[in-house]
């Protein structure tokens, strides 16, 4: 017996189709509307500095200078240096939970890794200010400084605001969704793919590396992109912690500055029209890229999920 | 090094032909999955350089007994076992017993073909590579030697970089037997290979199987009676976890001495 193909010619069916296709079709209608909106907003500012917004340092409201380039640059080192600490901690919470955790730990294990992601924001930022800043003060610093002191990473006086501070705040606040997501995608790597390794004398430790990884690497990629559209666009906590001040310097122990940080500290003073637009423009570009980086990363996790050897394809 | 590997490296080191047979020796060997026991006291002795079926209904232990014996089985949580099996005269489960150089004596190939999402030669060189067996600019003459001996050389040798996965059903599982073999295992354990194959892929690895006799002792597990008995010159009937009759494979299917053996492979149940 075949299924009958819907038909649509009940009034109420007509309705309820038409009322929910217009309801999803609001979302993504949604994204464009703010993308659009923050484009015509910022034009004034693309127009008068064009792409040395994207590069230039100087940010003076009394002389309505503005370039981003401190920002984007902060933004990208925090965020990066958020995935360094970040991406072996989740990645090794993963692959013990799915290959090694005895079964009675893995989902409380879980559970609890995944709530980490459920803390807000601001709360963060408040212990990043009264309990990391003064232990990398007190213990983490002066040993940094003793053994790299030397490189330019390491250089300066710390104050305690600084880049350090909010790499490492990304960096916990970052490790649950790349632990979960990476969790997800191991889980999903067929067990036929484990026991093949095994069965040609493999440890365990080099099925899991040269076997399960592998077929999973475009999820664990995605996953680690999902970090760090996250990295980019959080704002309280970093803006707590990362010293907030217009200055490029390779220094980890200096403040720096991200965009979601100017957005948020500056709005509220940013009196002319062209201030206004100068930050709708940060905006605009932040947009993009966490709009990108999120969809690529989707996009990678989809495409193992769904099953098949996707993992050596998508790359 | 204990006196057990010891032991089991100065047999290894013997030409074939003055090691003990059988190579495979299962000494009333019993196995549990938590409190459910799935073997009853197996006891039999895999010849050299034969092909051994082991046949039966499904669920009767089959595939159980055979990952007993590269000890696969040690990754479900919550199994034991009592019994003894022995390779080449000394036990798997034996303190001295390195699971990795089990493993590697003992080749699997699974029921669905399961080649890795690399290349056809990074397939076959997983092994070799891993276990070091081979420096890495000898390689390519093993990955050549087992990709031949599982009689697909010839028609991947133009596409080595290819992944494996884009090879037919029937060639992704000869390209898992040549990984398998890469090892230069001395037991390849088969665990119905074909049951995912169309009858002429079927065909092809049956031919395999009866040329790889000559280097390889195999076992195999199949639900396919006709298969058993075109292959094999032992046969083991397995029924409710326990090894009903052994013999060799003509007077089995002819003149089997157990009643039960007979209702089977007459297809009175099964």
């Amino acid at each position: 017996m075949s299924v009958p193909l819907p038909t649509f010619h009940n009034r109420g069916d007509r309705a309820y189709r038409v009322t929910l296709t217009g309801l999803a079709a609001l979302l993504p209608l949604l994204l464009v509307v703010v993308g659009a909106e923050l484009a015509v907003r910022a034009w004034p500012s693309i127009h008068r500095f064009g792409f040395n917004f994207l590069w230039t340092g100087r940010w003076d409201p009394v002389t309505e200078v503005y370039g981003a380039g401190p920002l984007i640059f902060g933004t990208l080192v925090s965020s990066l240096l958020a995935l360094l600490l970040a991406v072996p901690l989740a990645l090794g919470v993963a692959i013990f939970l799915t290959e090694f955790a005895p079964k009675w730990l893995r989902r409380p294990v879980a559970f609890l890794v995944e709530l980490l992601a459920a803390v807000p924001s601001v709360v963060y930022g408040v212990w990043g200010i009264f309990v990391l800043i003064p232990f990398l003060r007190g213990h983490v610093v002066p040993g940094l400084k003793a053994v790299l002191g030397w490189s330019p990473f390491f250089s300066g006086v710390f104050y305690g605001n600084s880049m350090l501070a909010g790499g490492i705040i990304l960096a916990i606040m970052i490790v649950p969704y790349i632990a979960a997501v990476s969790r997800e995608v191991l889980l999903a790597v067929p067990g036929s793919q484990r026991e093949a390794a095994l069965g040609l004398g493999a440890t365990r430790w080099e099925a899991v590396w040269s076997a399960v990884l592998p077929y999973g690497r475009a999820g664990v990629i995605g996953a680690v992109m999902l970090g760090l559209g996250r990295a980019l666009g959080e704002t309280m906590a970093v803006t707590m912690v990362i010293g907030n001040r217009h200055d490029i310097g390779a220094s980890l122990l200096q403040p720096g500055y991200t965009m979601a940080a100017a957005l948020a500290n500056e709005f509220s003073e940013a009196t002319t029209g062209m201030y206004l637009a100068a930050l709708f423009e940060v905006g605009l570009l932040l947009f993009v890229i966490t709009v990108t980086v999120n969809a690529l990363a989707r996009l990678l996790v989809w495409r193992v999920a769904r099953g098949g050897s996707a993992g050596s394809r998508a790359l | 090094m204990t006196a057990g590997m010891r032991e089991r490296l100065d047999r290894a080191a013997l030409p074939a032909a003055e090691r003990p047979t059988p190579v495979i020796d299962v000494r009333g060997y019993s196995f549990w999955y938590g409190p459910t026991q799935a073997l009853f006291d197996i006891t039999l002795q895999i010849p050299r350089r034969a092909v051994t079926a082991l046949i039966g209904p499904s669920g009767c232990g089959k595939t159980t007994f055979l990952r007993s014996i590269n000890r696969l089985n040690d990754l479900i949580p919550s199994t034991h076992h009592t019994g003894d099996i022995l390779l080449e005269g000394v036990s798997v489960f034996s303190p001295g017993m390195d699971i990795v150089s089990l493993r590697r004596q003992v080749g699997m190939v699974f029921q669905r073909p399961n080649p890795f999402p690399k290349t056809i030669f990074d397939n076959v060189a997983y092994g070799p590579r891993m276990n070091g067996l081979a420096r890495e600019r000898d390689v390519p003459e093993r990955v050549e030697r087992a990709l031949r001996q599982a009689a697909l050389w010839d028609e991947v040798k133009d596409r080595l970089r290819e992944p494996g996965t884009s090879l037919s059903g029937g060639q992704q599982q000869r390209l898992c037997i040549a990984r398998a073999l890469a090892n230069e295992p001395e037991v390849l354990l088969m665990d119905e290979p074909t049951s995912a194959l169309d009858p002429i892929a079927t065909e092809r690895i049956e031919e395999l199987v009866v040329e790889l006799k000559r280097r390889y002792t195999i076992v195999i597990v199949t639900h396919n009676m006709q298969q058993a008995a075109r292959i094999a010159d032992f046969t083991g009937f397995f029924y409710l976890g326990r090894l009903v009759e052994f013999g060799d494979t003509a007077q089995v299917f002819t003149r089997p001495r157990d009643e039960r053996t007979e209702a089977y492979i007459t297809g009175r149940f099964g």
